[in-house]
Order: C-alpha cells, then sequence, then structure tokens
C-alpha cells in the first residue's frame, strides 16, 4: 500500500506538469496568432549606413518614448549593403544612406516595385584623421590626398612631400559596401582613378580610431560624429580645396566652407511602406526632428526649417498617393 | 636501517621519494585551478566596478539611445527573454523524445549507433555553422522572415538540441533497469512503464541538463549575427514574427560606438545584467533538481 502511494505521486507530478506545459503552449500559440497581424503593421524595419545610424538611433529612441507599442528595428549594414540586400528586396520600410541612391539599385527597387523616395535628413563633415603624433601634418590638398589614397599612388609620406618621414602609410578606411566610401572615391578619387584596395576596410569605425591611435603613420577617414567623441586621441586634418585649408567642424559644413568632403545624408523610404501606419508616423516624427537638437548632439549637422518644410511637403505627397 | 632495507623492494616501482617534488606537483596542481579562477573573478570584479552607476533602473526600463546616459536595455533585456521561452517549448520536448526514442525504443544496432555518433559531433559544432543553417533553412527555404523572434529561437534551439538530448539520455540511463523489469512484471506496457517509472525518475536531471543548455543559448551572438537580427531594437517584440535583438548582440553593438562611456560604462551595465539573467536561469534549475530530488 505505501509502496503504491508513494509510486503514484510523482506520476500525479508528472501530468499535472504536462498540463501545465500543454496550456504555456497553447496560450503561447494563441498569443503568436492574434500577434502575426499586430506585429506586421506596428513594425519598422531600417537598415543602411553607419554614419546615419546615430542618427536615426536617436530619432527611433525618442519616438519609441512616444509610442512604445511601435517595435522599430534598426541594423548597421553600410549603404550599399542596406540598398541591395535589404531596401530593394522588400525586407525594410527605410534605409539608411550616407550617398545618393545608384541607378543600378533604383533598377533593383523598380524590379521589385519598391518605389524609393529620398530625403536628406542632415549633413556630415567626411573627416580625415591622424595619430596626434604626427605633427608634421595638419593640412592635406585634395591633390595630396588623392595621391595618398588611389591605387598606385604614394606608399611612403615622403613621396608626397619630402619633408615628412620615410615611412610607409598604415590606412584605414571604409569598406566598399560603405556608403562613406563610396562618397569619399568619388569626392576625392575621382571616375578616373581607382580607390587603392591595400588598406584595412571595415564597416566598424571604432576600429579606425583604434588603428589610427596606435601608429604615428597611420591614417583613416569617417563620419564627422566619430572624431567629435574622440577629438583628444586622434587629430583631424584641415583640407585645403584651393581656396586654404579649412577645418572639419559643424560650422564649416553648414556654411558650405567644407568642400569637397562636406555630404548630404539621407534616408530613403520606400513608398508603398507609407500604406502602414508606423512607418508613416515615424517618417513624420523624422523629418520633424531632423531640424532640431537631437541631429547636432549627435555630431552632425540639422537641416534648415527651409528643407525641413520641403521634406514634409515631399512625405506629406507621397502618402497621399499610396493611401488613396 | 631495519625499516630502510624493508621499503625498498617495495618503493622500486614509484622511485626515489621526494618531499620537493610532493609539494611542487601539488602547488603545481593548485596554480593551473587559480589561473582559470583568478581570471574569471578579475574580469567579473573589473565589469562590476565599470557597471556601477550605470546599472540603474532607467538602464532597464529604456529604449537604446546615442547618448550613453539615456541608453537603455529593454528590448534586448525582453527580446532575449521571449526567445528563451520559444526556444524551452521546441527543445524541450523534441529533446526528451529523441532521447526517450534513443535510450528505450532503439535496438543497438548500425543506425543507432550512427544517429548518436552525429548527436555527438553535432554537438560540438560552431555556433556560427547553426547560424548559417538558420538563414538558409528558416529565413530562406521557410521564409520565417530575417531576425524575427521564431527564426532566432528555431536557429538557437538547434544549436543546444544535442547537448539536450544527450543529457536528458544520460538521465533516463540512469534509472535502474530494475525498476523497468518490476513494471513489466506488473503487467504494465512500454508507453506506461516509460510515463509512470522512467520519466518521473528521470525528470529532474533532464530538466537540469535543459536548463543548462538554455544558460549557454542566451549567450549565443553568431547565429543571430548570421540570421540578420537587428542591431537595435525599439520597443519590445509585440508577436513571434516582430524583429527581435538579444542582449549579447546589443553589448558587442555598444562595444563598437565612439564614446568612451558606452565602451566601459554601458557595456559593463549590460554584461551585468546578461550574467544576473544566466546566473537566475542556472539557479532555477539547481531548485528543480532539489524539489524533485526529494519527491521520489
Amino acid at each position: 500500500m505505501s509502496r503504491e502511494t508513494t509510486a503514484s505521486l510523482p506520476t500525479g507530478f508528472g501530468r499535472r506538469d504536462f498540463l501545465a506545459a500543454a496550456g504555456v503552449a497553447l496560450s503561447g500559440g494563441l498569443a503568436g496568432c492574434s500577434g502575426v497581424f499586430a506585429a506586421e503593421e506596428d513594425q519598422v524595419n531600417v537598415a543602411g549606413s553607419s554614419t546615419v545610424f546615430p542618427v536615426t538611433e536617436a530619432i527611433a529612441s525618442a519616438f519609441s518614448e512616444e509610442n512604445p507599442t511601435v517595435n522599430i528595428s534598426l541594423s548597421k549594414t553600410g549603404t550599399g549593403g542596406g540598398f541591395g540586400n535589404f531596401f530593394c528586396a522588400g525586407r525594410t520600410d527605410i534605409n539608411n544612406a550616407s550617398r545618393a541612391i545608384a541607378d543600378a539599385e533604383v533598377e533593383q527597387c523598380g524590379n521589385n516595385d519598391i518605389t524609393p523616395v529620398e530625403f536628406q535628413v542632415a549633413t556630415d563633415a567626411l573627416t580625415v584623421v591622424v595619430n596626434p603624433d604626427a605633427d608634421w601634418i595638419d593640412c592635406l590638398s585634395v591633390e595630396e590626398l588623392r595621391e595618398i589614397w588611389r591605387a598606385d599612388g604614394a606608399q611612403q609620406w615622403s613621396d608626397i612631400n619630402e619633408d615628412w618621414p620615410d615611412e610607409e602609410f598604415e590606412l584605414y578606411g571604409a569598406a566598399t559596401t560603405s556608403g562613406t566610401f563610396d562618397y569619399f572615391n568619388e569626392a576625392v578619387i575621382g571616375e578616373e582613378e581607382n580607390h587603392r584596395s591595400d588598406y584595412h576596410a571595415t564597416e566598424r569605425d571604432r576600429t579606425i580610431v583604434q588603428g589610427v591611435q596606435g601608429s604615428e603613420y597611420a591614417m583613416g577617414y569617417f563620419g564627422f560624429s566619430y572624431y567629435s567623441e574622440n577629438p583628444d586621441s586622434i587629430k583631424a586634418v584641415s583640407i585645403d580645396n584651393g581656396d586654404g585649408c579649412v577645418e572639419p567642424s559643424i560650422d564649416t559644413a553648414m556654411s558650405g566652407e567644407y568642400t569637397p568632403l562636406s555630404r548630404p545624408l539621407y534616408i530613403y523610404v520606400a513608398k508603398e511602406s507609407l500604406a502602414k501606419s508606423a512607418v508613416r508616423d515615424f517618417t513624420r516624427f523624422y523629418m520633424k526632428q531632423a531640424a532640431t537638437d537631437l541631429v547636432s548632439d549627435v555630431g552632425y549637422v540639422p537641416l534648415t526649417e527651409e528643407n525641413r518644410d520641403e521634406n514634409l511637403e515631399k512625405l506629406n505627397g507621397a502618402i497621399a498617393e499610396v493611401t488613396e | 636501517m631495519a625499516a630502510d632495507t624493508r621499503d625498498e623492494p617495495a618503493d622500486s616501482g614509484f622511485g626515489q621519494i621526494s618531499r620537493t617534488k610532493d609539494v611542487s606537483f601539488r602547488l603545481l596542481a593548485l596554480a593551473a585551478t587559480l589561473v582559470g579562477i583568478v581570471s574569471l573573478a578579475a574580469l567579473l570584479l573589473n565589469v562590476a566596478v565599470d557597471a556601477v552607476g550605470w546599472l540603474d533602473w532607467q538602464f532597464l526600463t529604456n529604449p537604446p539611445h546615442p547618448d550613453p546616459y539615456q541608453a537603455g536595455f529593454l528590448p534586448a533585456l525582453v527580446g532575449s527573454v521571449a526567445i528563451m521561452l520559444v526556444i524551452a517549448l521546441i527543445t524541450f520536448p523534441l529533446g526528451v523524445g529523441a532521447a526517450i526514442y534513443l535510450e528505450e525504443y532503439a535496438d543497438d544496432g548500425y543506425l543507432t549507433r550512427f544517429i548518436q555518433l552525429n548527436i555527438a559531433n553535432l554537438a560540438g559544432v560552431p555556433s556560427v555553422v547553426y547560424g548559417l543553417l538558420g538563414l538558409g533553412l528558416f529565413v530562406g527555404l521557410f521564409s520565417i522572415g530575417y531576425g524575427t523572434v521564431l527564426a532566432a529561437a528555431f536557429t538557437i534551439a538547434l544549436l543546444i538540441l544535442p547537448i539536450v538530448i544527450i543529457s536528458a539520455q544520460e538521465a533516463i540511463r540512469s534509472v535502474p533497469d530494475s525498476q523497468r523489469q518490476a513494471s513489466y512484471g506488473m503487467g504494465a506496457t512500454k508507453w506506461q512503464t516509460i510515463r509512470n517509472v522512467v520519466l518521473p525518475r528521470a525528470m529532474p536531471g533532464i530538466m537540469t541538463g535543459t536548463i543548462l543548455a538554455l544558460g549557454r543559448a542566451i549567450g549565443e551572438t553568431a547565429p543571430l549575427i548570421m540570421i540578420a537580427a537587428p542591431t537595435t531594437v525599439f520597443g519590445l517584440p509585440n508577436g513571434p514574427f516582430s524583429k527581435v535583438s538579444a542582449m549579447p548582440l546589443q553589448i558587442y553593438n555598444w562595444a563598437s560606438y565612439p564614446q568612451t562611456e558606452f565602451q566601459y560604462g554601458v557595456v559593463a551595465a549590460g554584461v551585468v545584467t546578461l550574467l544576473v539573467v544566466l546566473l537566475t536561469i542556472n539557479s532555477i534549475a539547481i531548485v528543480i533538481r532539489n524539489r524533485y530530488q526529494q519527491r521520489t
């Protein structure tokens, strides 16, 4: 008798446990089913440039505090990676871009019935940095920069200027999937020459900072916000585009003096996605915030109010087309 | 003298008695133990010190933000827990089912041994490879959607399934055969024996193994990167098909931010939160095991 009762005890527990587990599984499944539709409608997916990432992050953070039910996902894939693998394949609603969309990408989007709508959200001063101990260099002309970064160009500092050390460059730059790479390539290297391929290419700006900190003969380039957070550990080089040396800063980028490396930053919104209320609300919120301190806190130049109003008008036009 | 002559022949197999060797070997073994423990303690201490002042209520309840003083961990925290729950629902029935089949039903033929060998091998496959499998299978073939709760959970569930199966097998094997024979002797069928005799006795071991495997799953980053889980998520996952980020992924992302406040303070706060969740899961495993052991 006593044996039987002890033996049946665990059995009872086993059954109860099984029922509990089944209950959890069932309710989980039900919650899942009802959540499917809600998830699609309340989801905003963003991929693209790591340069624009902090701007979108700041704005998404502010947006989600006001709209906690909307789920915004944000990935760093590089501008080109974002267009090719995510945005034009219909996987994301918005793409961060540190350059304008290319013709091939517009075509790829078109094949998948996606219409990209461009909005400028900020201006960046693409910054060339060197080690703080590199005291021989404060300013570079665009030609010198091209000579350093083009394929088959200079190999040593002394190739640029005889007074500079007989040491080879150690170069850190953006990866080819990056819009920063594309912009630098276009603005500095030009179409006749190619960007050199024997440099450390990365999508992680922190790797560039560490590399440049580590060697006196190193040089790198990235978005201004990354420099403005590390002004003591790396040195920014002024750029001479024929009118004297101009240092990279929010002011010089805003006034247009810092050429040719000040560049517009964009987001591209799929017009079809504007049919979702969450994407609509988020984009509208984004356009309004892009003219505020949220952008300058990150280290970029905010939009003028005029630009902002143009953007809002363009957005309202696109929304009207898809919601009718 | 007499003692010496008597000791010599018995001693010959062990060589000369050396007190120095005895002590030095003991110290060597102690040093080997301490290397791991001390470096772990140093790491924990370092992280804990860095996290002071950063790990507060607003860190646990805010969404991520580029300003380190406003940055929060909530979406990643909830995302990790959501993934864990789904993983538990997937791995427990699959793992226990496979273990029961292999231990109770399968004969000891070549096929069984082949399966057994492969499970043992799968337990050692790098997690990146499982990430690629998840990308091809769940994101590509079944189109569950990249970076969703379901895709992440299925991928990591595959990763820990071999561990769960092996530990469940161990637990089932440890049930004495005499109890099974007694059950058959009473006229019970195989199913009745498994349900009433084997599983209740094996349950503590199975639970412990499963929960420890979940503890491993919570730290996985590589498979999540492979299935393109987003770098950062704002807002909580609101269904199995919503995009999800996890704690290790968010920490990895923060480590690349330009500000030193992120690289030290915020990352450390994230690591401490991850460790606390991990230790909570492991202590739940211990509590469950102790409770079941008292009952049976």
